[in-house]
């Protein structure tokens, strides 16, 4: 099995709470995300769950092991790959693998079909220093140095954040492509766009977890009618939309604002009048199917 | 490249002392005092003047750091009363220089003495100096280890804090505390290196000393390394607990440059730790450079042997437990 159990898990830095009792349950061979804001929690909650700290309260197992106990098993079975990136600098490509292989006592050939379809695509700079390769390339290096010793979980903090959009796909494609191996696959991001490529996540939001869930679920459970507004002046109807005294809420999403009405009739016409009398005369309202970040957003509104 | 151009310049021979003669006599006797003096080749005659008030502007504008004045009538009254005063003035605004000038100046003066009166007189008590262990009282000899031991101290402690600290600011110390490899396995692999470096510097430098300089340590060679591989355990020890304490390379830097300020200048490298006053004397006895320093100039003046320095070594053993354990807590506190 390589689950991962985390019950009401909670650490503190001073006055501050990173992570408040939160229980997860991970499943075997899962793709699961925890996705939030900056400042969610997810780095801690990582930094625990690879033995780096130690929670205040609460209990978790990796694999079975014991965060406490059995850290040092824990260790040889899970791979991190930091927010930051944190291989040697100074070491060539290669010299980086080989040192992190020696290190898990194992070596590159041993796994490399595991690595195999990164690494490809490294290997023309293979004796080019770590710290000399683009952001994107700097990722798979890490990537790689986290599988090197075929963990059965692996752990990754925001690998995507600061990653153009095509690389952060080709990421993702390399992730589904991981999970084939049977290895539990914990990834951290901001970006709620990615949450359709895995099995289940978590939002999470001022160290609390909100919601865990298939994407899929979680969007099916967004209890309001979602609309669109479009229009010329998107500020100004922002600002005029949230004035209208049926709104329940208006967000800017992009080119359009996405928009609830506080009761759940089919009210549109009402609104698109109210809107045309505040001079926004190309003013198009359309129903939309809800995003994970449509409902993130939603479970921020009850908070408040 | 320190060991090379500090014992040069971190020289106490005066060579340069200006002088300043005010004649009052202007007689053979005054004469001939002045070419002694000169020829001894220590002192640069800056000027003659004729009165004291006249010489005394030289000297407030550095050019003269010794105002020698000779009485009227001196050698009258050298030849009635056999005896007579001449005056020395010493600029102390640089104080070795003046004292080490004076103290110069009066023992040729006392030899001119001795030469007046011998050969028909003798006289009763003779003060003859003999310095022990470096016989021409030179300040390489004195110099060359001391500052090889301020080297060693540089590397072990500096250096090993300074590298743990860089990974803890790359991350780098993140990805290795993810890895099954022990805290204590991890960081002997940090230091080690340095333990070594540390003893190839030693190395360099005894070469260099011997090369450059030419001085071979009077004593054993091997109690120079074994106290020096205890030394540097101590200090690699030193480093490591202010790498534990420090966040950043800066704040490691800022705190080792504090430490190795205060251990330098008490170390007795540069001044005597027995000319300090009793307190500082007894902040002393908590630097282990003042350790390496004295076990060094031992070694290579005075010769001694493994047995001569078992006190020293002793010490040094118990700033490697101290500092080590010092280390550990600083990092179990941090897990």
């Amino acid at each position: 099995m390589n689950s991962v159990q985390i019950s009401h898990i909670t650490k503190s830095y001073g006055n501050v709470t990173a992570v408040r009792d939160i229980s997860l349950s991970i499943n075997s061979g899962e793709l699961f995300a925890l996705i939030g804001p900056d400042g969610a929690g997810k780095t801690t909650l990582f930094r625990m769950l690879t033995t780096l700290l130690l929670p205040d309260k609460g209990d978790a197992t990796v694999c079975g092991l014991d965060m406490r106990k059995d850290w040092r098993q824990i260790r040889t079975i899970s791979g991190y790959m930091p927010g930051r990136f944190s291989l040697y600098q100074d070491l060539s490509v290669e010299e980086n693998l080989e040192f992190f292989a020696t290190v898990f006592k194992t070596t590159i050939q041993e796994n490399y079909d595991l690595i195999h379809d990164i690494y490809v695509q490294l290997e023309p700079f293979s004796k080019r220093r770590a710290g000399k390769l683009s952001g994107g390339m700097k990722q798979k290096l890490a990537l790689c140095c986290a599988l090197i010793h075929r963990p059965r979980v692996l752990f990754l903090d925001e690998p995507t954040t600061g990653v153009d959009p095509v690389s952060r796909k080709e990421f993702w494609d390399i992730l589904s492509r991981i999970k084939e191996q049977n290895i539990t696959i914990i990834v951290s991001t901001p970006y709620m766009d990615e949450a359709s490529r895995c099995d289940r996540i978590a939002l999470m939001r001022n160290g609390s977890c909100l919601r865990t869930d298939t994407p899929e679920q979680i969007c099916a459970s967004f209890p309001h009618k979602l609309w669109s507004l479009k229009g010329k002046e998107l500020y100004q109807l922002l600002l005029d939309a949230r004035e209208y005294p049926q709104t329940y809420s208006c967000h800017a999403f992009g080119d359009c604002h996405h928009f609830i009405f506080k009761e759940e009739n089919d009210k549109a016409d009402d609104l698109a009048a109210y809107l045309r009398m505040k001079g926004h005369e190309d003013v198009l309202i359309e129903r939309l199917e809800p995003s994970v970040e449509d409902c993130f957003m939603d479970f921020g509104e009850d908070d408040q | 490249m320190q060991l090379i151009i500090l014992p040069f310049a971190a020289n106490f021979e005066m060579k340069n002392v200006n002088l300043a003669v005010v004649d009052n006599d202007c007689s053979p006797v005054t004469t001939e005092l002045t070419d002694k003096i000169l020829s001894s080749g220590y002192f640069k005659l800056t000027t003659t003047q004729d009165s004291y008030e006249a010489a005394l502007p030289f000297m407030e504008k550095n050019s003269a750091d010794l105002i020698l004045e000779y009485p009227a009538r001196l050698e009258k009254d050298l030849g009635r009363e056999r005896s007579a005063c001449v005056s020395i003035t010493a600029n102390a605004v640089n104080g070795t220089k003046a004292g080490i000038g004076t103290s110069y100046l009066a023992s040729i003066i006392r030899q001119y003495n001795i030469e007046q009166i011998s050969p028909d007189v003798t006289i009763p008590v003779q003060i003859k100096n003999t310095h022990l262990f470096n016989p021409y009282l030179d300040y390489k000899a004195y110099m060359v280890p001391g500052i090889l031991a301020f080297l060693l101290t540089l590397v072990g402690g500096f250096l090993s804090a300074l590298n743990i600290v860089s990974e803890k600011e790359k991350g780098t110390i993140e990805q290795i505390n993810v890895t099954p490899v022990p805290k204590s396995i991890f960081l002997l692999s940090k230091l080690i290196p340095f333990w070594v470096i540390g003893l190839i510097i030693l190395t360099l430098g005894l070469f260099i000393s011997w090369i450059v300089y030419g001085f071979i340590p009077d004593g054993n060679v091997l109690a120079i390394y074994v106290f020096a591989a205890i030394y540097l355990v101590a200090l690699t020890g030193l480093g490591l607990a202010v790498s534990a304490i420090s966040a950043s390379q800066q704040q490691a830097m800022f705190t080792m440059f504090f430490c190795n300020m205060l251990f330098a200048l008490m170390s007795g490298l540069f001044t005597p730790i027995s000319s300090m006053p009793d307190w500082a004397q007894t902040i002393t006895l908590f630097n282990p450079i003042r350790y390496f320093v004295e076990v060094m100039r031992m070694i290579y003046l005075k010769g001694s042997l493994f047995t001569d320095i078992t006190g020293h070594l002793l010490i040094v053993c118990a700033f490697a437990v101290f500092f080590n354990t010092l280390a550990v807590i600083g990092y179990r506190k941090k897990s």
